[in-house]
């Protein structure tokens, strides 16, 4: 154990790998959420062409592979401290009133995050795997057409519905993920950390709430 | 007042331990929680039961020793104090009170509600202190000045009376708030920074080898401190420790 | 003087006598030290700082506490603050004027020589704590602030808002606790000591249940020092803690160390009143709190009647509606007398009738006016030159809040009523024993090898102890005292080698400690122990406390002797032997609370005067001040434990010479 001092191995250090990765795929949110609302603003072509920049622009395929690499590292991170925070109390409480003195959100975040890493699988699976792998035909543009594969998937009530409550437990997941990092990394001060927090929590329910909203407009909407 | 107690029950480390109810009956509203445990016992003993062993010393919320969670929650309901502050009148007439001891890997039951702390020691053996000798000849206590916002927030942090409510309420039984106010002491003071990064790394290491689980940032503990102590304490640990992996 | 006491004050002028004496110990070489062995019983301020201290020098030190940690010992309650004599306020403070403020305080029955020591050491003691990290109380211009206490004229009080004791505790535990990971010092947390072990005439050891297991330990050393604290338990009612108790300072007792003093009890004017049968203890609220508190009962019969029975709340009266009995009797000090003056004061106003609670034992401490004060200073600063009455207010509490915002929420929490608002309700309760065990000038006992620090032992305080001394005198014997007084002993045992716990003596020690815990256990009565200590509570509080009568204390006597005979006869400890049992350990502090409370009442009975905190009512003025007899008391009662049976104590007197200190009747008019 001798070695676990640094930023390996302690607990101090695995919740700075926690916080960075999380922070990283924050930004990496943003992005993709820019592209997806070209489904609602854009046409079926523009969306096409995002999707093939995205795949193919050197620069952002690097960054991809730091992404599935922080998705990774975030989700095994967490799976780590959460088996020592379960060893930490072997024997339960009897009664444990967690709501008097914590919000549900950080209660949770180990849930909503498997929850949230079963949403990326199945979502990869959807879209991320049929666009590098899969059949797809073209559009006019001689890209492939996500578009179609899209709104196919999202006229699928049940689909949706999984969508939605997917992102349901990522806002709650980011409400105290957000400014959670900030703290974890020591990022604290009087003046912002409440500005912090506030744009956290805007954060979490402005995205997660407009990724919501794209299956639900399609699913909706007579023309898309 | 009359109360129906369901009162954690184990005689030694080993035992497997259950809840066990009793009745207590004209408890005064002015008594402290301890005080209506004290009748409890006296009243158990009477019966040829024996009593409900639990640490207490001080009764005036100092001593750090006392240490039951009532009702779901470390100290019971009632904020800012321990259980030797808690009074009867938080609860009412009628009222099924559950209390237990705190339950942590790193805090081993010794007896009912009694459990074993001496982690919390082992931490502060690991570097919570200042390494200077008993001199008669040292500096003058006024040779060096600090800014009274830094004394008042090291005081602060310095507070902590060690009774472990913040693992018995975190979700992770983590340490967290007890080693970093202590590391937010000496951090925040001239005198503390001389040996900083391996107070910060050597406290850290102790922590997590005896056991107590990780921060969730949920910041249930400064909630449940007697004492108020603020997670930003938890948050300048963590500045610590990176400062002091980074350049270490 | 009598033969078997010898103080071993140095020679010399007052002001040279302990720099030359420490010139003179003999010295323990370090390689030496490493081959002697020192037992440490108790972990407050003086155990923790000897216990460190002494592994520093490089002593083997074995520590022993009762709590789960050391860090708990109750010098952690310690609220109002520490004496040194810095003169950082530049207000004519010296080591002289804290030598002589605590001589008189202690109403000139302690010994000039250790008290000139505790002044002159004071200031290092602060220069250690600022070293260790004590967060003391700072100004804005970062330097450390200090307050006034009862019976001084001086600022000279450092503190760390209302929780100075723990902070000094916690930079002593954590001193000892870096020894602790030296391997320096063994601690041995959740152990309590039944028996001193005397090989030889000396004492080399102690027996120690531990509390966890039951089992009966042996431990060896070449000296052992007790710091295990006072014995106000044997009132029951205390603002000790609950632990505290008086069985290893009594055990000494019995194998040989005089007893100084018993009677000299503190009875500390400002605690929360007692509201209920079932209550367990007392609360201090600090005497800091006099500093910006006025005492006040209603100056009339009727108000006082009309507050008791709920029809008149104290805000309702006018200021000329009431008594500020202090100020009224002692102009020149008024709400900062010294804490016996402020506590009879309190009673003699209950007595007549002026209490303020359903019980009729409480006065006022009341805030307003410091609220208003400082909040006016507060609009003064803030350049508002009409503050309306509310501002000021409001800007004062938070004044009073930043100074005793946490004895303020205590208070609140054990009350439910909301002191910045109306005033505190307070009485006398037991805080402090100024008696235990007889030590000389090197804080030995009168058993060689055993030392005795802190409130366990007689030495500093007299009669009655000064506001924030006992911090200060906590940490002066362990710091700066014992290190080198353990010299003047062990430098003679550096060939002894290690003691072994086979000696007969420890065999015999351990097995009368046996039969002792289980002869409560197989009483097989029918009355908890708790019964019996509330029982004795009430005998010495009403006999033996705030003031006592030769009739009071000889029927205290009898009463006292007949609860011991049922108390042996009747307690009822369930459980087991080798296992935990709290009740099993109660009933062992208790047996000896017993025993010693009868040993105060002797003593009390054989003091005829008053003197501090010991008041007998033949010995008082027309005004009711106190009578000393300096002509045939003024000495310190050591008492000899013979004939088995504390009641047939043998008195020996140490006479008390004031060379540099003129006796006159202390006067804080």
């Amino acid at each position: 154990m001798a070695s676990q001092r640094g930023l390996f191995g302690t607990s101090l250090a695995r919740k700075y790998w926690m916080a960075l990765t999380g922070l990283f795929l924050i930004t990496f949110l943003v992005i993709h959420l820019l592209g997806n609302l070209s489904i609602i603003f854009g046409t079926g072509e523009d969306f096409n062409a995002y999707a093939a920049f995205m795949t193919s622009f050197p620069p952002i395929k690097i960054v991809s592979y730091l992404l599935y690499a922080s998705i990774v590292l975030h989700a095994v991170d967490g799976i780590v401290l959460a088996r020592q925070n379960m060893a930490a109390r072997p024997v339960n409480y009897g009664s444990y009133n967690g709501a008097a003195n914590a919000g549900w959100a950080s209660r949770n975040m180990a849930l909503l995050g498997i929850f949230t890493l079963l949403f990326i699988l199945v979502h990869m699976k959807s879209f991320w795997y049929e666009m590098h792998f899969g059949e797809l035909g073209l559009d006019a543009n001689g890209n492939k057409d996500l578009f179609t594969l899209t709104v196919t998937a999202f006229d699928q009530v049940w689909y949706t519905a999984f969508y939605v409550i997917a992102m349901i437990a990522l806002g709650f997941h980011l409400w105290h993920g957000f400014q959670s990092a900030f703290q974890t990394m020591g990022w604290t001060h009087p003046t912002y950390t409440p500005i912090v927090q506030f744009v956290g929590r805007a954060f979490a329910v402005v995205v997660c709430g407009a990724f919501a909203l794209i299956p639900l407009y399609v699913l909706i909407s007579p023309n898309v | 007042m009359n109360l129906t107690l369901k009162v954690w029950r184990q005689k030694s480390a080993q035992d497997a331990g259950k809840f066990e109810t009793y009745q207590v009956s004209d408890i005064s509203p002015d008594m402290s929680f301890l005080e209506m445990m004290d009748v409890l016992n006296e009243q158990l003993i009477s019966k040829g039961t024996e009593s409900v062993v639990f640490d207490h010393d001080c009764r005036e919320g100092i001593c750090g020793m006392c240490s039951m969670f009532i009702n779901g929650e470390a100290h019971g309901p009632d904020r800012g104090v321990t259980t030797c502050q808690l009074h009867m009148r938080k609860f009412k007439d009628g009222d099924t009170i559950t209390v237990e001891p705190w339950r942590a890997k790193a805090f081993p039951v010794v007896r009912d509600l009694m459990v074993d702390r001496s982690a919390f020691d082992r931490v502060i053996q690991a570097g919570g202190y200042i390494s200077v000798n008993t001199m008669g000849n040292l500096p003058d206590a006024n040779a060096t000045p600090i800014e009274k916002h830094d004394a008042d927030a090291a005081f602060d942090a310095a507070t902590c009376i060690g009774c472990g409510a913040c693992v018995a309420t975190c979700k992770n039984a983590s340490a967290m708030l007890f080693v970093s106010a202590k590391v937010s002491q000496f951090a925040l003071l001239p005198q503390g920074q001389v040996e900083a990064t391996d107070r910060v790394r050597n406290m850290v290491q102790q922590m997590d080898l005896e056991g107590f689980g990780n921060c969730t940032n949920t910041g249930a503990c400064e909630v449940e401190c007697p004492k108020g102590i603020s997670i930003e304490n938890i948050a300048r640990m963590n500045r610590e420790y990176l400062k002091a992996s980074i350049t270490a | 003087m009598s033969s078997k006491l010898n103080s071993r004050i140095p020679e010399g002028p007052i002001s040279e006598k302990w720099t030359k004496h420490k010139g003179t110990i003999p010295l323990v070489s370090p390689a030496n030290k490493r081959r002697i062995d020192i037992i440490v019983v108790g972990t407050g301020l003086a155990g923790s700082s000897a216990a460190a201290s002494l592994a520093e020098l490089g002593y083997n030190v074995k520590a022993f506490c009762f709590q789960d940690s050391p860090r708990r010992a109750h010098s952690i309650a310690a609220q109002g603050g520490i004496n040194a004599a810095k003169n950082y306020q530049n207000d004519g403070d010296s080591v002289f004027r804290l030598f002589y403020d605590t001589v008189k305080g202690g109403d000139y029955r302690s010994r000039e020589a250790n008290v000139h020591r505790l002044a002159e050491v004071s200031a290092s003691i602060i220069d250690q704590c600022v070293a260790q990290g004590v967060p003391f109380a700072r100004d804005y211009g970062g330097l450390l602030d200090n307050r006034s206490f009862g019976g001084v004229q001086v600022s000279r009080t450092f503190y760390a808002k209302g929780q100075t004791g723990q902070q000094l505790l916690l930079g002593a535990y954590s001193a000892l606790e870096r020894q602790v990971a030296k391997g320096r010092v063994k601690m041995y947390a959740r152990h309590e000591m039944v028996d001193l072990v005397v090989v030889d005439g000396k004492a080399r050891g102690i027996i120690a249940r531990n509390l966890v297991t039951g089992e009966l330990e042996r431990h060896s050393a070449h000296a052992v020092i007790i710091a295990s604290g006072g014995y106000g338990n044997v009132f029951y009612l205390s603002t000790n803690a609950m632990g505290s108790n008086v069985t290893a300072a009594w055990k000494a007792h019995k194998k040989g160390a005089f007893f100084a003093n018993p009677c000299f009890t503190q009875i500390h004017p400002t605690c929360i009143p007692v509201s209920g049968e079932s209550q367990s203890k007392l609360t201090l609220m600090s005497e800091s709190l006099r500093n910006d508190g006025r005492i006040w009962v209603p100056a009339s019969l009727e108000d006082a009647k009309a507050i008791r029975e709920g029809r008149l709340k104290a805000t309702d009266l006018t200021e000329e509606q009431r008594d500020y009995y202090l100020e009224r009797r002692y102009p020149a000090f008024g709400n900062l007398v010294p804490r016996d003056v402020a506590s009879r004061a309190a009673k003699e106003r209950c007595d007549a009738g002026y209490g303020v609670n359903k019980t009729g034992e409480a006065v006022y401490l009341d805030f307003s006016a410091a609220i208003m004060r400082y909040g006016q200073e507060q609009a003064n600063l803030k350049n508002m030159t009409n503050a309306s009455e509310a501002e000021i207010r409001a800007m004062g509490t938070k004044v009073v809040e930043s100074k005793y915002g946490n004895l303020f929420q205590m208070y609140e929490k054990i009350t439910d009523e909301n002191p910045y608002v109306t005033p505190m309700k307070i009485y006398p309760a037991v805080h402090y024993t100024m008696g235990g065990l007889w030590v000389d000038y090197n804080l030995m006992s009168t058993v060689p090898g055993l030392f005795v620090a802190g409130e366990a032992n007689f030495s500093d305080h007299g009669a009655n102890r000064l506001g924030a001394s006992a911090l200060m005198q906590g940490l002066a014997d362990g710091y700066f005292v014992l290190p080198y007084t353990v010299g003047t002993f062990l430098a003679d045992d550096i060939r002894t080698g290690s003691i072994s716990t086979d000696l007969p003596e420890f065999a015999e020690a351990e097995a009368a400690a046996k039969a002792r815990l289980e002869g409560f256990l197989n009483a097989n009565g029918s009355t908890p122990v708790e019964v019996f200590h509330r029982r004795l509570g009430k005998i010495v509080w009403d006999k033996i406390g705030m003031a006592r009568s030769e009739s009071g204390l000889k029927t205290a006597i009898e009463e006292i002797r007949a609860l011991r005979e049922e108390f042996y006869r009747d307690v009822k400890v369930l459980g087991g032997m080798f296992e935990m049992n709290p009740e099993l350990d109660k009933a062992n502090r208790v047996a000896d609370f017993m025993e010693l409370a009868e040993l105060m009442a002797l003593d009390a009975l054989t003091r005829n005067e008053s003197c501090g905190g010991h008041f007998r009512e033949e010995y008082q003025s027309e005004e009711g001040e106190a009578l000393r007899q300096d002509e045939e008391f003024a000495f310190v009662s050591a008492w000899e434990f013979t004939d088995n049976d504390p009641g047939k104590a043998t008195l020996h007197k140490e006479d008390l010479v004031f060379d540099n200190v003129k006796l006159v009747t202390r006067s804080y008019k």
